[in-house]
C-alpha cells in the first residue's frame, strides 16, 4: 500500500471565466474503514485563495498549519495578502525543503489574482509545480478525475456552469474509487463572492 | 523569543521526517513516486550559437500529469538549461543556480559564463552523490563563444557539439548521429533539433506532446515555446456534456467578498 492511499482523497480545481472552483470529497478513512464523512481537505488561506491537501491527513494538517503561519507572517510584514503565484512558490519551497523525508501530501492551490485572473496549480509531495491553464487534480481518485475533467472541461465557463461541471466530474470519479467519496465540498470563487456548497453523493 | 524558535528556515534540506518515513517504509509502506519528466532533451552547436530542444510531457508513473510543461529553464540571459529526471530537483537546482549567477553578475558586472553555471551545477549535484536526480543539458553563448554541456545526476559532465539526455536520448541521438554536421545554419539547426525531439516523442513513451526550442546566439536569444505540436488533440466532442438533472446540493453558504478599499494617505492630517 502506498502511504498516499492511507486516508483516501479526491481533489480538483478548475478554471472558468474570471472565476475558479475547487472541490474535494468528504471522506476520512483508515485504509478501508471510514472514520469521518465530513472531513475538510480544502482550506481558505485568504478571501480569494484556497489550498486543498490530498494524501496523508496528518501531514496535510501539519503542512496547513505551517503554511498559515508563514502566510500570517507575510501579512504582518507586508500588510497585504499573498498573490496566488507567491503562495504556490512558498508551498513548493516548504515541500522541497523536505526533499529526502517528504510530507506525504499533494497540494492543489487555487486563487484569484488582484486582476481577477484565476490561478490553479498542483504539486507532487516534493514541490514540483505544475501550472495548468484548465484543471488540476490530486488524490486517490486522480486517475478517474483526469479522465472526467479531460472530457467535460470547456474554456470560459461562467460560475454556475463551472460548478455543475466540477461537481459532476468529482461525483462520477469518486464513484470509481473505494477510498474517497461520501459527498463533496465545492467552493466557487468569483470576484464578488465565495459560494461554498456541500454535495450529496453515494454513501457507500 | 530566540530566532531559532521561529520556524522560518534559512535554506538547506530538513531531515525531520526521515526517521518517521523510514519507520513507515520498514512497516511495509510503499515509498511515494515523484513527478518525473521522462524526457527527451537535446542541444546542438550551430554556426552562430547553441540550440536547445525539449518535449513537454511530465509523468507520474504511467500517468501523464502535465501535457505541456516547460523543460527549458532560464539560467541567465545568455544561458538556458534543459532538465530531465525528478521534476522538483531539476526545477530547484536550476532556480538556485540561476539566482547564484544573478548575484555573481551583480558582483562582477559582467555577463555570466557557461562554465560558471556548469561548475555551480556539478558542485551541487556531486555533493549530493546522485540523490538529487537531475540530468541536465546546459547551453549558452558567452564571451568565449558557444558552449554545450551535459551534466549527470552524480555530477559528471561532458562537453559536446551535440548532446541528448533523458529517456528519449537514444531515439534523439540516432537522429543526431546520422544527420549532424559542423556549421549548420540556424534553420537547419532548428529543423534537426525538432526532428530529434519528434523522434523522442514518437518512439519513447516517457516523452510526448509538443516541441520547445530555444536558440541562443551572441547577444540574442529566442525561446520558441511550442514550436511544433505534432500530436494535436483529435477527440474534442462537438456537443457539450449536459446533465439532465442538476447536482444535488445539501447546503449552500455564500460569503460576499468586500471591495478592496484604497487608502489614500492624507498627508499631515494627524499632525498639529
Amino acid at each position: 500500500m502506498s502511504i498516499f492511499e492511507y486516508n483516501g482523497s479526491a481533489l480538483i480545481a478548475m478554471v472558468g471565466k474570471n472565476c475558479f472552483a475547487i472541490a474535494s470529497d468528504r471522506r476520512l478513512g483508515v485504509q478501508l474503514q471510514t472514520v469521518a464523512t465530513d472531513f475538510k481537505r480544502i482550506n481558505q488561506v485568504h478571501d480569494r485563495l484556497f489550498i486543498g491537501l490530498s494524501g496523508l491527513a496528518t501531514d496535510a494538517q501539519t503542512l496547513y498549519q505551517r503554511l498559515m503561519f508563514r502566510h500570517k507572517l507575510y501579512q504582518l510584514r507586508e500588510e497585504r495578502d499573498m498573490k496566488p503565484e507567491t503562495f504556490a512558490s512558498l508551498v513548493s519551497a516548504i515541500l522541497y525543503e523536505k526533499r529526502f523525508g517528504p510530507y506525504f501530501c499533494q497540494p492543489v492551490i487555487a486563487g484569484l489574482s488582484d486582476e481577477d485572473r484565476p490561478f490553479i496549480c498542483t504539486m507532487d509531495s516534493i514541490g514540483a509545480k505544475e501550472l495548468a491553464k484548465d484543471f488540476v487534480v490530486a488524490g486517490t481518485a486522480s486517475e478517474s478525475l483526469y479522465g472526467a475533467c479531460e472530457a467535460m472541461f470547456k474554456p470560459d465557463m461562467e460560475a454556475e456552469e463551472l460548478f455543475e461541471i466540477v461537481s459532476q466530474a468529482l461525483l462520477s470519479s469518486v464513484d470509481r474509487d473505494c477510498l474517497s467519496g461520501w459527498g463533496g465540498h465545492v467552493f466557487v470563487v468569483t470576484p464578488t463572492e465565495v459560494k461554498e456548497r456541500i454535495l450529496k453523493g453515494r454513501m457507500d | 523569543m530566540s530566532q531559532a524558535a521561529i520556524d522560518v528556515p534559512k535554506g538547506g534540506f530538513s531531515f525531520d521526517l526521515c526517521r518517521r518515513n523510514d519507520m513507515l517504509a520498514k512497516k511495509g509502506v510503499q515509498q511515494p513516486s515523484y513527478r518525473k519528466t521522462g524526457t527527451t532533451i537535446v542541444g546542438l552547436i550551430f554556426q552562430d550559437g547553441v540550440i536547445l530542444g525539449a518535449d513537454t510531457r511530465a509523468t507520474e508513473g504511467p500517468i501523464v500529469c502535465d501535457k505541456n510543461c516547460e523543460k527549458i529553464h532560464y539560467m541567465a540571459p545568455n544561458i538556458y538549461c534543459c532538465g530531465a529526471g525528478t521534476a522538483a530537483d531539476t526545477e530547484a537546482v536550476t532556480d538556485m543556480v540561476s539566482s547564484q549567477l544573478q548575484l555573481h553578475r551583480y558582483h562582477t558586472g559582467r555577463e555570466s559564463r557557461v562554465v560558471t553555471a556548469l561548475t555551480l551545477l556539478k558542485k551541487h549535484l556531486f555533493s549530493y552523490q546522485g540523490h538529487v536526480s537531475a540530468a541536465l543539458v546546459l547551453g549558452g553563448v558567452d564571451v568565449t563563444g558557444p558552449h554545450l554541456h551535459t551534466i549527470y545526476p552524480h555530477g559528471s559532465t561532458d562537453t559536446l557539439p551535440f548532446a541528448t539526455m533523458g529517456s528519449g536520448s537514444l531515439a534523439a541521438m540516432s537522429i543526431f548521429e546520422s544527420k549532424y554536421k559542423e556549421g549548420l545554419t540556424r534553420d537547419e539547426g532548428i529543423k534537426l533539433v525538432t526532428e530529434a525531439i519528434c523522434s523522442g516523442i514518437f518512439n519513447d513513451l516517457g516523452s510526448g506532446s509538443n516541441v520547445d526550442v530555444c536558440v541562443i546566439t551572441k547577444g540574442h536569444k529566442e525561446y520558441l515555446r511550442n514550436h511544433l505540436s505534432p500530436t494535436p488533440r483529435t477527440y474534442v466532442s462537438a456537443k457539450d456534456y449536459t446533465f439532465s438533472k442538476k447536482t444535488e446540493v445539501l447546503l449552500t453558504k455564500i460569503i460576499p467578498l468586500t471591495e478592496k478599499v484604497e487608502v489614500i494617505e492624507a498627508g499631515d492630517a494627524m499632525e498639529e
